[in-house]
């Protein structure tokens, strides 16, 4: 065999990419994990959400307005993405998770199993949306370019994907650590009876939690659209439970460790793909059970011991 | 609670009337499903001065989700029927078609091969559309020696039941064999390479002929890819396979897949051919694909752009009956149709066994093909290329298996 194919530079740009989309999702995945220690499974249903808010603003918006700046296009689509996927994010929390707060953990976490199916399925039944594929007008919103950079192909949906996904990080982890939202979020993380005795109002917190976290999977879904120019309600579940693997990876609820565990994620497919196509796909989940027998905390993860 | 216990036993009473009018309704709505067949002409037993008539079975899905394919079915049947009677009829007796509907549905399908051979004593039956019917309906005309083709039923089983089954369309995997030999001959390809959805047997089937015909023909296969169902980034295979320089890539995928897979590989600087299956066929794989379909070519079954005369007198005469061009189900079953009454013609009976001798040795000109039977009953006959121009479906060639 000749690993030439499997080991090059075009492969390695393969994975990054594959890897951006993965940690545009994985960054709200973690975030909303770390807050509130919900394993959101309808994250990815958010980022489909996210995918069919701009479908729409496309075909409806865009053939009967044409001559918009492109600039202003993206933009426009950023917008709507991201508000469409905060809106079903916080409607979601508002609905179906708040009334589990103080109830067992389990009982969240099978909730969001539902809420995710719910989503999944009830986009397949309307008769706008149905089960099938459709093609994203993704030059109408972002006209491709493509690079020919010492024989490695590139082109501007990977840059753009690579740069919203480290803005993204970046701006997570200034949120985070340098807002006055971003310590009670901590704080609400920590301690949850405390966070209100300090008068916090966690609820306002939870809510803003979810709001970025799903504004984060909208434009994750938007640009997914994008690169790979064909969405289903369906489109949701694989990268969601990749994203989650990588968040594992990275050290669940740990901002950078979920970048870090992506494009590890997303490279490593790549090079198992094309070293055996079949061996992919499996390639995500061999790495879940090996982290969590070896580090269960995940690459950037620190050992905590659990108080008695 | 009271109030519950009232509604529930209310809700029960009303389940129960409506599964009481349900069973009514069931057999007798058997007998009106059939009754338009009827109704075309008067039955037999009713004229015995009538001149003698041959009557033959069709069964499509004339309602439920394949309704289009059911009618393109029926009038492509239609069609050839009329056509013989003009031109004197079969065996000096007129054709009387007696079309049933299968609702699209096994359950009803096996109703009505059983209601056409024993109540309307059919000869020989065209039909049906779907695989999972035919299959219900393949083992009651075999047990009865009632010959049956099916004009569009492409899964393999079909025509396993036994040897009164045969069927009008190649079978999928048949199509890679002559994408091949497309590939071969007339492009003049000799490195190829294949992707498809290993989830898929369809799509399985086609490249795995298509590398062995490939092979066997002198080429040689750089690459043969598989991806998971649901992939949508295929740049780790196509990367791979383009580094070996394939001079076309075989997408055996359907169109969402296809379009995807021609996308990504140009945006990988591949510059060569791209070549597919039937599974391309809908308007989408140029919404996904964009200007990476241009110059692609897919096998298909039937184009009414086909220049051969079989072709253009079905259009012709198909458009002039119908207002509207035959699509490739109606001629599929124009084709069907012909091969039976050929077959009862060089027969001489209308006897099932010696229809079905004759169908074995069947060598027929139709619109589909120059068409002979293997030994499994599938047609070998030629394919034709749809090239894929400014994001329209050109007609480009027929290739010979």
């Amino acid at each position: 065999m000749d690993l030439s194919a499997v080991f090059n530079f075009q492969q390695l740009v393969n994975g990054l990419q594959l890897g951006a989309i993965y940690a545009l999702i994985a960054l709200g995945y973690t975030m909303v994990y770390g807050i509130i220690r919900l394993i959101n499974f309808a994250h990815g249903d958010f980022y489909m959400i996210g995918a069919y808010s701009v479908y729409f603003f496309g075909i409806y918006f865009l053939t009967a307005h044409t001559g918009i700046n492109p600039i202003l296009v993206f933009i426009m689509a950023i917008i709507i993405s991201m508000a469409a996927g905060a809106l079903i994010a916080v409607l979601a929390n508002q609905i179906a998770y708040k009334p589990l707060r103080y109830r067992p953990r389990l009982s969240a976490l099978i909730t969001a199993v539902g809420v995710s199916m719910f989503l999944e399925y009830f986009f397949s039944s309307l008769p706008f949306i149905g089960p099938s594929y459709l093609a994203f007008p993704n030059d109408a919103i972002i006209p491709r370019t493509e690079y020919l950079l010492g024989g490695v192909h590139l082109n501007n949906y990977q840059i753009i994907d690579l740069g919203v996904a480290i803005l993204l990080m970046g701006f997570l982890t200034w949120f985070v650590r340098g807002t006055m939202t971003g310590k009670a979020m901590r704080a609400v993380s920590l301690d949850k009876d405390a966070s209100k005795l300090m008068g916090i109002d966690i609820e306002k917190i939870i809510m803003i939690t979810f709001l970025i976290g799903g504004a984060f999977a909208g434009v994750a879904g938007l640009l997914a659209g994008i690169t790979y120019p064909r969405i289903n309600p369906y489109m949701g579940i694989l990268p969601g439970l990749k994203a989650f693997v990588a968040a594992v990876l990275g050290g669940i609820g740990i901002i950078p460790g979920a970048m870090l565990g992506a494009f590890l994620l997303g490279i490593a497919e790549v090079f198992a793909t094309s070293f055996n196509s079949l061996l992919g796909e499996g390639i995500a989940f061999a790495i879940l059970i090996l982290v969590l027998i070896f580090r269960p905390q995940g690459l950037l993860g620190e050992k905590t011991a659990e108080k008695v | 609670m009271r109030e519950k216990v009232k509604f529930l036993s209310g809700l029960i009473s009303v389940l129960a009337i409506v599964a009481l009018i349900a069973g009514c309704a069931g057999p007798s709505s058997t007998p009106s499903a059939s009754s338009p067949t009827a109704s075309t002409s008067a039955s037999p037993s009713a004229s015995p001065t009538q001149a003698k008539e041959i009557v033959i079975g069709v069964v499509a899905p004339l309602t439920g989700e394949a309704a289009t394919f059911g009618k393109s079915t029926q009038q492509g049947a239609q069609l050839a029927a009329d056509e013989w009677n003009a031109k004197g009829g079969l065996l000096g007796a007129k054709i009387r078609l007696v079309v049933s509907d299968d609702k699209g549905d096994p359950t009803e399908a096996a109703a009505a091969f059983t209601r056409e051979i024993e109540q309307d004593k059919v000869v020989a039956i065209v039909g049906t559309v779907m695989s999972k019917c035919s299959l219900a309906g393949a083992p009651i005309c075999q047990a009865h020696k009632i010959p049956m083709i099916s004009p569009t039923s492409t899964n393999p089983k079909v025509t396993e039941v036994g040897d009164y089954i045969f069927r009008a369309c190649f079978i999928d995997p048949f199509q890679g064999t002559v994408g091949a030999k497309f590939a071969y001959d007339n492009l003049g390809v000799r490195k190829a390479a294949c992707i498809f959805d290993v989830g898929n047997d369809y799509t399985k089937g086609l490249s795995e002929y298509f590398r062995d015909k490939f092979k066997e023909l002198g080429g040689e296969i750089v690459g043969f890819e598989a991806h998971p169902t649901g992939t949508t980034d295929f740049n780790a295979q196509l990367t791979k396979i383009i580094s070996a320089g394939p001079e076309l890539i075989y997408i055996s995928d359907y169109y969402n897949d296809a379009g995807l897979i021609m996308k990504q590989a140009r945006a990988l600087g591949f510059k060569g051919y791209f070549l597919g299956g039937d599974g391309w066929d809908s308007p989408d794989l140029v919404k996904i694909g964009g200007d990476a379909v241009e110059g692609g070519f897919f096998t298909n079954h039937f184009s009414k752009d086909d220049p051969r005369p079989e072709v253009q007198n079905l259009v012709k005469a198909y458009t002039a009956k119908f207002g509207e061009p035959p699509d490739a189900l109606a001629a599929l079953a124009y084709d069907a149709a012909n091969l039976m009454f050929d077959a009862i013609q060089r027969a001489g009976s209308t006897d099932g066994t010696a229809i079905r001798d004759a169908l074995k040795t069947t060598n027929f000109k139709a619109v589909s093909g120059q068409i002979t039977f293997d030994q499994n009953r599938n047609p070998v006959k030629a394919a034709v290329i749809i090239e894929m121009k400014n994001g329209q479906q050109v007609y480009k060639a027929t290739v010979q298996p």
